[in-house]
């Protein structure tokens, strides 16, 4: 297919005796915003450095653009744009200065970057911190600076790892507007993330990841339809009361799972389940009806949660 | 893109980072000369001078042609030792750079085109300096700074290989104290290597900066005797410098990529 931009069959990256990435196929097609959801070390950020190509691959077969990472490293690179997990920006040079340098680091010419840094401040909303160190910088800013710079070659694939992790709610909701932005104007682009909310607002596909295998995939709609009942019940017990409880409460709901601190219930209807709980004797100190989402197909399928 | 046009790249990067930067250098590059000369070469030179006079050259002669050599170890060594690790673990830049079409090749490449530049400026001025203090005149003093930038790029390279393989900076302080100090001090910088006890001497014929030193010396003071210089021959400094050079770069793009491509 001609709008396959990654392709990976059997992928696997191996560490001495750990293997990060356990033999994982995917493909991520032009256009879209694919995710990898899963927790920290299920071999998220292995795979992105292997499409990176800043990671041989160990075994399987990868290509990007169709073109062969452990040998065309450097044409790939030429294409795609990298904001990686952490922030690896020059706190000592300006705003500009650090896209200035990635620009000549990807061939462009003085005349060319500069228009292109005016562009791109204006997309991150930095315009008025054009010539200001990127020390003071906060949080959301760097990360929006680092997202201008990994955009600077205009690239055809935008790789983002952990792009919002660290940052406070308000600093999130900025950056992904402008992610949004750039799916609306046609961007492709990969995501990994361990928040299910990130990966249900930005992704159009995506897979689950556990210890370096992939367990699910598919929208984050299908992936909750396929794994998950619509609704979930939240409980919160007294400590005496939640073992009895938990008997009283067997069958009543599609599944359950019982964490430390709460009770799950998964159910096609709330509503009918509260009823079934009331009948049964169960009285929570609290209820919380909420829809279902990746998180819990995250731990219907591994067991755990995405978050500790 | 070519390897040149990439490293000039990485150069040029640098060299943006430098303009930033540059006031934390000046004292090591251009103070501690001053200071040096000043103590060393006027202070002690007339004691020395006036002294049993072994030396065919003024003390201060001397001792800045040895400083010169010193001061291009010095500078090699720090460039080659705690940016690389800021590149590496603290500011990262290497990092970034390796996922644009930057190599870690043309990093180590584009560092040494860097330090060759720094190198000769920051030497450049240290034989301004000493002619100022009247150690040379200014055709010597300039003849000296080639054979005292290729020790920097020798020290610069060698020492960026073995930074590549280290895990944190505490090594990097360990590498200063108990090699770049004893070199300074036992090379041939402030005295003969014939003044050294005479097994000591072997030792001193295979250490880097001797090499170093002799060169510049030889270079900036030619015709001078065994007061001075050794008999060995030019081009086994050259050799043995260049050879540094080689192997440095050789072990250093490819020790890096190890390290940023895991």
């Amino acid at each position: 297919m001609t709008d396959t931009l990654v392709e990976a069959r059997g992928l696997t990256k191996r560490f001495d005796d750990l293997t990060a990435v356990d033999g994982i196929d995917f493909d991520i097609h032009q256009g879209e915003a694919f995710g990898f959801l899963g927790p920290n070390g299920a071999g998220k950020t292995s795979t992105m450095k292997m499409i990176t190509t800043v990671s041989p691959i160990t075994e399987g077969k990868l290509t990007v653009f169709g073109l062969d990472p452990t040998t065309q490293g450097r044409s790939i690179r030429q294409r795609i744009g990298v904001v990686p997990q952490e922030d690896n920006l020059d706190l000592e040079l300006t705003v500009s200065e650090n896209l200035y340098i990635y620009g000549r680091y990807h061939d462009m010419s003085r005349a060319e970057i500069n228009p292109r840094i005016t562009e791109l401040l204006e997309f991150a909303q930095l315009s008025d911190r054009r010539d200001s160190t990127v020390e003071p910088l906060s949080g959301g800013m760097k990360r929006r600076l680092t997202i201008a710079r990994a955009l600077i070659n205009d690239p055809d694939l935008i790789i983002l790892d952990e792009p919002t992790t660290g940052l406070d709610p308000q600093a999130r909701h900025l950056l992904w507007d402008r992610l949004y932005r750039l799916k609306r104007d046609g961007a492709t682009l990969i995501i990994t993330t361990h928040y299910m909310d990130e990966a249900e607002q930005l992704c159009d596909r995506l897979v689950v990841m556990d210890q370096g295998k992939i367990v699910a995939e598919g929208s984050p709609r299908e992936l909750i339809e396929q794994y998950a009942p619509r609704e979930v019940l939240e409980l919160r017990f007294d400590d005496e009361q939640r073992d009895d409880a938990v008997i009283k409460m067997d069958g009543v709901a599609a599944r359950s799972e019982v964490l430390a601190d709460r009770v799950l219930l998964y159910t096609d209807d709330a509503d009918d389940t509260q009823r079934a709980l009331h009948d049964r004797g169960v009285h929570p100190e609290q209820v919380l009806v909420r829809r279902s989402t990746l998180e819990d197909v995250f731990l219907r399928l591994t067991g755990r949660r995405l978050i500790d | 893109m070519t390897v040149l046009s990439r490293s000039l790249r990485v150069a040029e990067s640098e060299a943006i980072a430098y303009r930033r930067t540059w006031r934390g250098t000046v004292i090591s590059s251009f103070i501690n000369p001053i200071l040096f000369l000043a103590a060393m070469g006027a202070g002690l030179g007339s004691l020395v001078d006036s002294g049993s006079g072994e030396l065919a050259v003024p003390y201060l002669a001397f001792v800045a042609t040895g400083l010169m050599a010193a001061s291009g170890m010095q500078n090699g060594a720090t460039d080659g030792s705690f940016p690389v690790m800021a590149g590496i673990l603290w500011r990262k830049n290497f990092i970034g750079a390796i996922s644009t079409p930057i190599s870690p090749s043309d990093i180590i490449y584009g560092r040494f085109l860097w330090a060759m530049l720094r190198l000769t400026f920051v030497l450049v001025v240290f034989a301004v300096i000493a002619v100022l203090f009247g150690a040379m005149e200014i055709g010597p003093a300039l003849l000296a700074v080639p054979p005292a930038v290729l020790t920097g790029l020798g020290f610069l390279t060698v020492i960026t290989s073995w930074t590549v393989t280290q895990k944190d900076g505490l090594s990097l302080s360990t590498l200063f104290r108990f090699a770049i100090v004893p070199l300074f001090l036992f090379s041939g910088t402030f005295f003969p290597i014939s003044q050294l006890p005479g097994f000591l001497q072997p030792v001193a014929y295979v250490t880097p900066l001797f090499h170093g030193v002799e060169l510049v010396r030889k270079i900036a003071l030619p015709g001078v005797d065994a007061s001075v210089v050794t008999s060995i021959p030019m081009w086994i400094h050259f050799a043995y410098l260049l050879t540094m050079v080689a192997v440095g770069l050789y072990l250093s793009t490819r020790l890096l990529d190890k390290r940023l491509r895991p």
